[in-house]
């Protein structure tokens, strides 16, 4: 398997590398080298360790964006059976950068939303990179409404760089897809919940993301704006921004799951394995199941008004400011 | 170059705005045109029927009934809560600002009457840092739009603004999903909301509170999207079409009900107001 290493693992590659050398060095012959492997391999360890135990928010922004990150399909192929995959806003087209459709998650019937990325240059152009256009954002409500209508849980998998800006999206009203998915999500009478896995694009991201509980994996971020667009408002130098720019800005932004539980908008972190998601997708479908399964049991005893009222006052007390009484 | 490229910010900057000096060039017809002629004409252009910008402060005083408006929440200011650290820090840029524009925040809301009708009011000023939307902005609007549902009363929003406000991180992201739940309330509860896109209107404020209408009215010429231009011609890497996000492209693509000029907007929220009532 070819592995794909961001620029400040660089170090734990060249261990990778050395290791998968001496096995292959050693393969049918009769020198044991194990010790030797093994002792790499615990240097391995204890290097990824100390990387990943004290990643810049920057750092932290390119593992969400991982290109070997599970996606939501990865999810739901990992963690759901019996899932029936639901097309198309019955306005214009099926957005293939946004899955919705129904599942079973250890028993139970749920609904899900959730942007998708593509895996591979094709996949990824299919996708579009994760970037949807309002029939995605019209197809998601669609399936949440079903959800009401059936009394379903509604979970809801983020990971997007934002909302596709483009002619026809525009034409066919990408804000007010997202307007209108923000207004009805936050009456949708059933309970709703949502996972950051990757990124956390801005609007495009809110779009699936209003929900009695939300969650950020462990390495995901979630902002109003990409570093790279804040970087570009702020130091405008003729394009050439460098990654020390876009470093500075995700440091500016408070955009880490940590930042996101300290001004108690996210309800939990779910950790992930050492070395991020991709590094073990089974056991991080495994904790973001975990999570999912708590979350519904806990709502499940709810009544709908008391559900509802929660999420209202949820969102709307969202907001620091200074009243000065004259 | 570099002198070059500071030139030509300068004037995108301006756009919108009237320059100073004696004659203004217009952006809508790139005609010259007399300033006093645009003064008195409400700050339209006579030739091309172009809409400059206008402080939410004219706009009331062409809106609303001669000394009915009650402004509320006037003196709610930002914090600062996730830090920002720039070259200025966003402690020092609202200051700037409030010295600049005389306003304290982005948004203006009261309660006033409109030819007799009483009506709940957001008016947005870009020239607040881009009329953009932080808690300040988030909250001012979620009030003005339950001050409607209590006295069961329309509520009318002018936004004009580039967005959320990046100063504000998350916390200005979650103004969207804030302004929207209220204005959800209003839809429940029978309350006419009449929405009006000025020049321009732009990311999470025409994606929350300013698409959500039950009427949408945008201003002549007005560019109004989601994303803006330049953001898509550099993601596309295509031209734009000609009247791209203007006022005529949105009627014409289903996405608001009218567009009305300004010395109009009284007598049209009016003519709304009797006909929902
Ligand atoms: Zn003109």
């Amino acid at each position: 398997m070819i592995r794909y290493y961001l620029e400040f693992e660089r170090p734990i590659e060249e261990l990778e590398l050395k290791i998968d050398e001496l096995k292959r060095a050693s393969d049918g012959k009769d020198i044991d080298i194990s010790s030797e492997i093994r002792k790499l391999e615990k240097k391995v360890n204890d290097l990824r360790s100390e990387i990943f135990s004290s990643l810049t928010p920057w750092q932290k922004t390119l593992i969400a964006r991982h290109p070997d990150r599970p996606y939501t399909m990865d999810y739901i192929n990992m963690m759901t059976s019996d899932f029936v995959e639901l097309h198309g806003d019955r306005r214009f087209a099926d957005d293939p950068a946004v899955i919705a459709g129904m599942a079973k998650i250890n028993g139970i019937a749920i609904t899900i939303a959730g942007h998708q990325k593509g895996r591979g240059i094709k996949e990824r152009i299919y996708r579009n990179f994760g970037q949807p256009h309002p029939e995605g954002y019209r197809k998601a409500l669609r399936v949440m409404k079903l959800a009401e209508k059936f009394k379903k849980p509604v979970i809801t998998f983020i990971d997007t760089p934002g909302a596709y800006p483009g002619i026809g999206a525009e034409e066919r009203g990408q804000a007010e897809a997202i307007a209108v998915n923000l207004m009805e999500m936050s009456k949708l009478k059933t309970p709703i919940i949502s996972v950051v896995i990757g990124e956390g694009g801005s609007g495009g991201a809110l779009a699936l993301g209003i929900a009695d509980r939300m969650y950020m994996l462990e390495h995901a971020s979630y902002s109003v704006i990409s570093p790279e667009g804040c970087a570009a408002i702020l130091w405008k130098k003729n394009g050439d921004l460098s990654a020390a720019d876009f470093s500075k800005a995700a440091d500016a932004l408070k955009l880490t799951a940590q930042d996101l539980m300290d001004f108690k908008i996210i309800d939990g972190i779910i950790p992930e394995p050492l070395g991020g998601a991709h590094r073990d997708p089974e056991a991080m479908a495994k904790s973001v199941s975990d999570f999912i399964l708590n979350a519904i049991e806990e709502l499940k005893t709810r009544t709908q008004a008391k559900l509802l009222e929660d999420r209202y006052k949820r969102f709307r007390k969202i907001g620091t400011f200074v009243e000065e009484a004259e | 170059m570099a002198w070059f490229k500071k030139t030509k910010e300068i004037r995108t900057d301006r756009k919108g705005k009237i320059p100073e000096g004696l004659w203004v060039k217009c952006d809508g017809c790139r005609e010259i045109i007399y300033r006093k002629e645009i003064e008195k004409n409400l700050k339209i252009c006579p030739k091309c029927n172009y809409h400059f910008r206008i402080s939410a402060r004219e706009r009331l005083k062409l809106l609303v009934d001669e000394g009915s408006f009650i402004e509320m929440d006037e003196n709610m200011t930002s914090a600062d809560p996730i830090h920002f650290k720039d070259a200025v820090s966003y402690k020092e840029r609202l200051k700037e600002n409030q010295k600049k524009t005389g306003l304290l925040e982005a948004v203006i809301s009261g309660d006033a009457l409109i030819k007799g009708y009483p009506a709940s009011l957001i008016l947005m000023d870009f020239s607040f840092m881009g009329g953009s939307m932080g808690s300040v902005v988030g909250e001012k609007v979620s009030r003005a739009a339950e001050r409607a549902l209590e006295k069961k009363q329309p509520l009318v929003s002018i936004a004009s603004s580039g967005g959320a406000r990046m100063q504000e991180g998350i916390f200005s992201l979650m103004q969207m999903a804030k302004v929207s739940a209220v204005i959800g309330r209003l839809r429940d509860n029978g309350i006419l909301y009449l929405s009006i896109l000025c020049d321009p209107t732009f990311g999470g404020v025409t994606a929350s509170f300013a698409t959500l209408g039950d009427i949408i009215i945008v201003e002549p010429k007005s560019l109004v999207g989601f994303a803006g231009p330049r953001v898509i011609e550099q993601t596309i890497k295509q031209p734009l079409p000609d009247n791209f996000q203007r006022a005529d492209f949105l009627l014409e693509h289903g996405l608001i009900d009218m567009v009305v000029d300004r010395k109009n907007l009284r007598d049209t929220l009016a003519r709304l107001f009797e006909l929902f009532s």
